[in-house]
């Protein structure tokens, strides 16, 4: 059995569908992302997985249990990070790893521990004053206390500057290579594909996508495109010229590849017309521009999802 | 099934987290101290039932034998009343002048040959100075007027024991200072402040960045977390309390008794108030309502319930009042153990303290929302 099966979740704050009937089951072992935009739902779908939430209706089982109504015995089972992961200010990270091992009764052993989530250096320093990397590593460590098959990271590394995004990857890699199973939530796309072996693109409640990132690009995107630097007055020439779809923005000649043979006379055309070219490439879309075609929002320079109006994000 | 082992290391958390923050800890012990100090030092110097009385003894001999300075036994009587406090001023200066320089109002002068007069049964006058719109010139002529009746008595019979002595007589009640009833009003005070702003403060917080959610996920248990805070502030309560007791006796001088009795109200009424604190932050939508209705619930009791002031000194309808305020009951009973020995009205006070607290603990308890619906 899956550690995860969920099957027509909905959930509902007052108007609101904050989850509008989602499907989909985390296999043993996989990194599984939920990706989207901030208010696409994630939260509240991995909160009420770890039961922390209240589903209106659909069938949630993780671990085989279900998690409102039998919480007790899947937080025993299962690690989580929170979004926005805090704790006690006064506590250092070493003070609360005990503290948690206490309250769930088992011996950890704290300097392995520590060394797992790269803190040693800090495991002394009290909360308040660690960067909102170490934050964030501790709230892994205290995830871990208990020995999980199962981890809940929502949004682990939002906040964070590059080289804690990085630390907190490496982390996430090694658990995932001890065979745990992860089901975590990001907006940020490179975080996916770093880490994720399936991603799950949620929007308005639904998820509108849902596989390997080759296979939603294959699902979703469109074919191979040739873009050529060029003027506008060369994009028109081409049009008059040739029967390809030629799209311009910006200085780039974009032309959608039915055959590769379009290519040459795509080519042939920009020598014929005496005007300047410059670069050529062949390229196809990437996750990004999956996305931005899914989602109503694009992608800024940090690859972070920011909401646009719908008229800002097109490409003509 | 509640885990002593997660109370203990739920209290060694916080207990640590407490004593590092520098601000809880003033709080908690030092601040209550810092009111004794105040409050018994404003109060002390013009404290209690003595009037300070001025007096120019005109009448300075010289005498045969002490016996014939009848001027400094009759001052001595007076003194001996304990109503009042003679201060001296020296026979050349201008009496009303120094009185009006002194802002005081109270004096007595006796005349020179005083006690010539009196030994040899001649009419002589003592004159008693007062302002007669100040309460206590009452106090002094009355005073005055009973020493100048026994001296009558006596002079009639000035070989045998005297016909009518005074005694000062001791009754417990009148004997009370006001630093006696400051130290249960502040104790009082403490058992409120401490645990109830820190709760509304905590809980509302912990809801705020999610740290309820987070602790949900561990076994930990809501009535768990509670015990363990509550056994915090019974802990801060009762260090709190000796610190208080022993500055109330030893620099103030009060009179308190200090027995087991006192116990159940030291356990009660940190229980109590932790778990109205939590209830408060609990039932209100972000810290900042939550500090309102905290201060809404707190500042009643903190000035109406007996702390600063005795309840006997406010108005009907402010005694009424603060009958409906659960702290009330608490300093009462601190009160009727400590300073009045008064143990069967202390049971009452219990039996009230120990109702609101079960209804209030379970109350918090049951409102008291880990996870959200």
């Amino acid at each position: 059995m899956n550690p995860i099966e969920v099957s027509f979740l909905k959930k509902y704050y007052g108007d609101i569908k904050a989850i509008d009937g989602i499907t989909f089951s985390v296999n043993p072992g996989e990194v599984f992302a939920l990706l989207g935009p901030n208010g696409a739902g994630k939260t509240t779908a991995i909160e009420i997985m770890e039961g922390l939430r209240k589903r209106d209706e659909g069938d949630v089982k993780v671990l085989g249990l279900d998690p409102w109504k039998e919480g007790h015995k899947l937080h025993k089972k299962i690690g989580v990070i929170p979004q926005d992961f805090t704790f006690f200010e006064k506590a250092t990270p070493r003070e609360a790893i005990i503290y948690y091992s206490d309250l769930f009764g088992v011996k950890t052993n704290l300097d392995q521990l520590l060394k797992e989530v790269l803190l040693e250096d800090s495991a002394k320093v009290l909360f308040e004053n660690l960067s909102g990397g170490q934050k964030q590593k501790t709230g892994l460590a205290l995830a871990l206390v208990n020995s999980p098959e199962l981890l809940f990271l929502d949004e682990p590394t939002t906040g964070l500057d590059p080289n804690a995004r990085r630390a907190i990857w490496d982390v996430i890699r090694g658990l995932k290579a001890k065979g745990k199973t992860i089901i975590l939530t990001t907006h940020y796309l490179d975080e996916a594909q770093q880490l994720s072996d399936r991603v799950a693109i949620m929007d308005h409640g639904q998820i509108v996508a849902i596989g390997t990132a080759d296979e939603i690009i294959e699902q979703h995107g469109s074919g191979e495109r040739l873009e050529i630097q060029g003027s506008r007055e060369l994009a028109n020439y081409m049009i008059a010229n040739t029967e390809l779809v030629v799209d311009y923005h910006k200085g780039v000649i974009s032309i959608p590849l039915k055959q590769k043979i379009d290519a040459l006379a795509a080519l042939a055309a920009a020598e014929q017309s005496k005007l300047d070219w410059g670069e050529i490439h062949t390229r196809r879309d990437s996750l990004d521009d999956v996305f931005v075609k899914l989602v109503s929002g694009m992608v800024n320079e940090h690859g972070e999802i920011i909401i646009e109006n719908k008229s800002n994000s097109s490409n003509n | 099934m509640v885990s002593v082992r997660r109370i203990a290391s739920d209290f060694r958390v916080f207990s640590r987290g407490y004593l590092r923050n520098k601000f809880g800890l003033f709080f908690g012990l030092v601040f209550p101290v810092m009111l004794i100090l105040i409050f018994g030092a404003i109060f002390s110097g013009a404290s209690s039932e003595t009037i300070n009385v001025y007096v120019q003894n005109q009448d300075t001999g010289p005498f045969s034998t002490p016996q014939m300075d009848v001027a400094t036994q009759f001052l001595n009587s007076l003194n001996s009343s304990g109503t009042v406090l003679l201060v001296t001023v020296n026979a050349s200066e201008n009496f009303s002048n120094y009185l009006a320089d002194h802002s005081a109002s109270d004096g007595i002068v006796i005349p020179k040959g005083f006690s010539a007069s009196y030994l040899a049964g001649q009419e002589v006058n003592v004159t008693v100075y007062g302002n007669p719109t100040a309460s206590t010139s009452g106090i002094v002529s009355g005073t005055v007027y009973g020493v100048i009746t026994y001296f009558n008595l006596k002079y009639y019979n000035p070989n045998a024991s005297p016909i009518i002595g005074m005694t000062p007589a001791t009754v417990n009640t009148e004997q009370t200072k006001y630093v006696d009833f400051l130290i249960p009003g502040l104790i009082g005070f403490s058992i409120l402040v401490s645990p109830m702003f820190s709760l509304v403060n905590i809980s509302s917080e912990y809801k705020k960045t999610k740290l309820f959610k987070q602790l949900s996920l561990t076994p930990l248990t809501k009535m768990e977390w509670l015990a363990s805070k509550v056994i915090w502030y019974i802990t801060l309560t009762v260090s709190s309390f000796l610190l208080m007791a022993v500055v109330g006796i030893f620099v103030f001088d009060a009179h308190i008794t200090l027995t087991i009795w006192l116990i159940p109200f030291l356990i009660l009424g940190p229980m109590l108030f932790s778990s109205l604190g939590m209830l408060v932050g609990t039932v209100t939508k972000n810290p900042e309502t939550a500090g309102i209705i905290g201060n809404i619930v707190t500042f009643p009791m903190m000035f109406l319930a007996g702390t600063f002031f005795p309840i006997s000194s406010m108005p009907q309808y402010l005694q009424s009042i603060a009958q409906v305020l659960p702290l009330y009951y608490i300093i009462e009973g601190l009160n009727n153990i400590m300073v009045y020995g008064n143990y069967n009205g202390a049971l009452v006070d219990l039996a009230v303290v120990t109702i609101i607290t079960v209804i209030i603990f379970l109350a918090a308890i049951r409102v008291f929302k880990w996870r959200e619906d």
